[in-house]
């Protein structure tokens, strides 16, 4: 027997010919391969670098999408509103079966739209309009039915309102309360470039957390619109692919490709099952050589006949 | 001449790190003679793009995450730094088919197939956080995306992708550093145990000898030795 023993494990080595190896010589001539492969493709192919989306720009673009956006955010009835967590605990969020595991792991970035997304950035510019300050008041101090009441009359009677040159609905009529004085505030302060800087810099001076202008964006039609144009959306491949004529994240091919599919593309809870089955998928490949039947797929593929025909060629 | 003191713990940690990695091991002028295919150029044409991705990224992050958006040199390094990351998972999906073929995991080498695997996974990580970290467009549709898969699988709350600073840290510090130890535990477990044996095709038993036992016997005695 030619083995070592080393613990519970032995290791085995070849005994039969070898062949002269430098690897040094090897690593040396593969990293300027590389690096000038790298080189000539980004001299060739550069990358992309399309700039971001802001508040200001989608409340100049398309103030009906950003105002119906806006008032759903301070009538609860948005994406994000209804989330569950981590943001709130408006439903259970996604599941496997019986098995929420965004309840399980809790709501642990709090997000109040009305009150984060809406009010307290209006709050910072309430002091120079008495007509501003009053409507908060006024908001603050009703009930939650007559705050729906508000909005959904609002939220109607902006979907087939015409807008003026500022962005702001025209002819809004009807039981809306302090919401139309509210909203064409949060316009004009969006249109300006406030919104944007309310939104990241709550905590602070510095800010490295977009959260809530991202959970903005993400419920109104104005990001994902730019987005399905440039064939980002989910039911394109989604986050696989990068703007422009670029490889992207390929990588993610077996993930995004059940997006695409029945039963997932239609489901609900979508993103959790795919998840589960792609932990399920990632266990069998890492654990690939423990698997009975898996495990040897290869000797009966009979690939390594082509890696290893010189070896096979010597031995016949 | 002075008696091993058997108590000193460096004079151990190196006799058992010259013991498992002699020096002609570790860098080898020999090798199997069955090695002679481009198959095996592709693990260190992967290990080498990782090079050039961490080195790009070391000058990046020298200049801080917006300094590619306006200077030319930083998008030159920007676009280094991407397509060396493409190449990367292109050798390291090749040099994954290649040893799953030879199924590399043979001969008490599962932990170098399962470090490798784990190495993959972790990396699509460190790519993924790093689309994240761009601070275009690219970024913001990502992260919208990909928030209800991970809210979805309970991670959001711990990981969110709409967090600028924790994604460019994870991207920056802590899976880089990730992928470099499961690399170096992956060449090292390579050299330890050299490259796997070509299939004996007169017998199928060797694909069963994966578990590890006492009693375990080589299936090719007569092509092996005693170290």
């Amino acid at each position: 027997m030619s083995a070592r023993r080393r613990g519970r494990r032995e290791i085995t080595k070849w005994a039969g010919p070898t062949r002269p190896y430098d690897l040094v010589k090897e690593f040396v001539y593969c990293l300027v391969a590389v690096t000038l492969l790298t080189v000539v493709c980004a001299a060739v192919f550069s990358s992309p670098d399309e700039r971001p989306v802001s508040l200001e720009q989608w409340a100049q673009a398309d103030p009906h999408d950003f105002v119906l956006t806006a008032v759903a955010e301070l009538g609860g009835t948005s994406g994000t509103a209804g989330y569950g967590p981590p943001y709130n605990s408006a439903s259970d969020g996604q599941k496997i079966g019986p098995l929420s595991l965004p309840k399980i792991a809790g709501v642990h970035i709090p997000i109040n739209t009305a009150r984060d997304l809406v009010i307290t950035p209006l709050g910072l510019i309430s002091a120079s309009s008495p007509d501003l300050q009053q409507s908060i008041a006024t908001w603050d101090a009703s009930s939650p039915a007559q705050q729906a009441t508000w909005t959904d009359a609002y939220a109607t009677a902006a979907d087939a309102a015409t807008f003026d040159v500022n962005g702001l609905p025209t002819g809004i009529s009807g039981d809306v309360g302090p919401v139309s004085t509210m909203m064409n505030a949060l316009v004009t302060m969006a249109r300006n470039g406030g919104l944007d800087g309310a939104l990241s810099t709550e905590k602070g001076f510095y800010n490295n957390d977009y959260t809530k202008p991202m959970l903005f964006l993400g419920d109104g039609g104005f990001m994902e619109g730019k987005a399905t144009a440039q064939h980002l959306g989910g039911d394109q491949w989604g986050m696989m692919n990068e703007v422009g004529n670029y490889p992207g994240q390929a990588w993610l091919w077996l993930y995004t490709v059940w997006y695409q599919v029945p039963p997932f593309k239609t489901s609900g809870n979508a993103d959790a099952l795919i998840w589960g089955l792609m932990m399920v998928f990632t266990a069998l490949f890492v654990l690939l050589p423990f698997i009975p039947g898996l495990r040897a797929v290869p000797k009966r593929l009979r690939v390594y006949r082509v890696i290893w025909r010189d070896h096979y060629h010597d031995k016949s | 001449m002075s008696a091993v003191d058997e108590s000193n713990w460096t004079t151990a940690v190196r006799d058992r790190a010259v013991d498992a990695f002699p020096p002609t091991e570790l860098l080898p002028d020999r090798q199997p003679a069955y090695v002679a295919s481009w198959a095996y150029v592709f693990g260190m044409l992967s290990l080498v793009s990782l090079l050039v991705v961490i080195a790009t990224g070391c000058v990046l992050a020298v200049e801080g995450p917006s300094w590619w958006h306006n200077s030319g040199t930083g998008h030159f390094v920007n676009s280094m730094h991407l397509w060396s990351v493409e190449l990367f998972f292109v050798f390291m999906v090749l040099h994954l088919w290649a040893k799953f073929f030879m199924a590399a995991w043979r001969g008490h080498r599962q932990m170098t197939w399962m470090s490798g695997a784990i190495a993959f996974v972790v990396s699509i990580g460190a790519a993924f956080t790093g689309y994240l970290s761009q601070q275009n467009f690219s970024s913001q549709w990502i992260s919208s995306e990909a928030k209800d898969g991970l809210n979805a699988a309970g991670v959001g709350s711990y990981f969110n992708v709409l967090n600028f600073g924790q994604m460019f840290t994870w991207h920056v510090v802590l899976l880089p550093l990730c992928i470099t130890l499961l690399v170096v535990g992956h060449v090292l477990m390579v050299r330890r145990r050299g490259v796997v044996e070509p299939f004996d095709d007169d017998t199928v038993a060797t694909v069963a000898t994966v578990a590890s036992t006492e009693t375990h016997v080589d299936p090719k005695p007569a092509s092996a030795v005693a170290e």
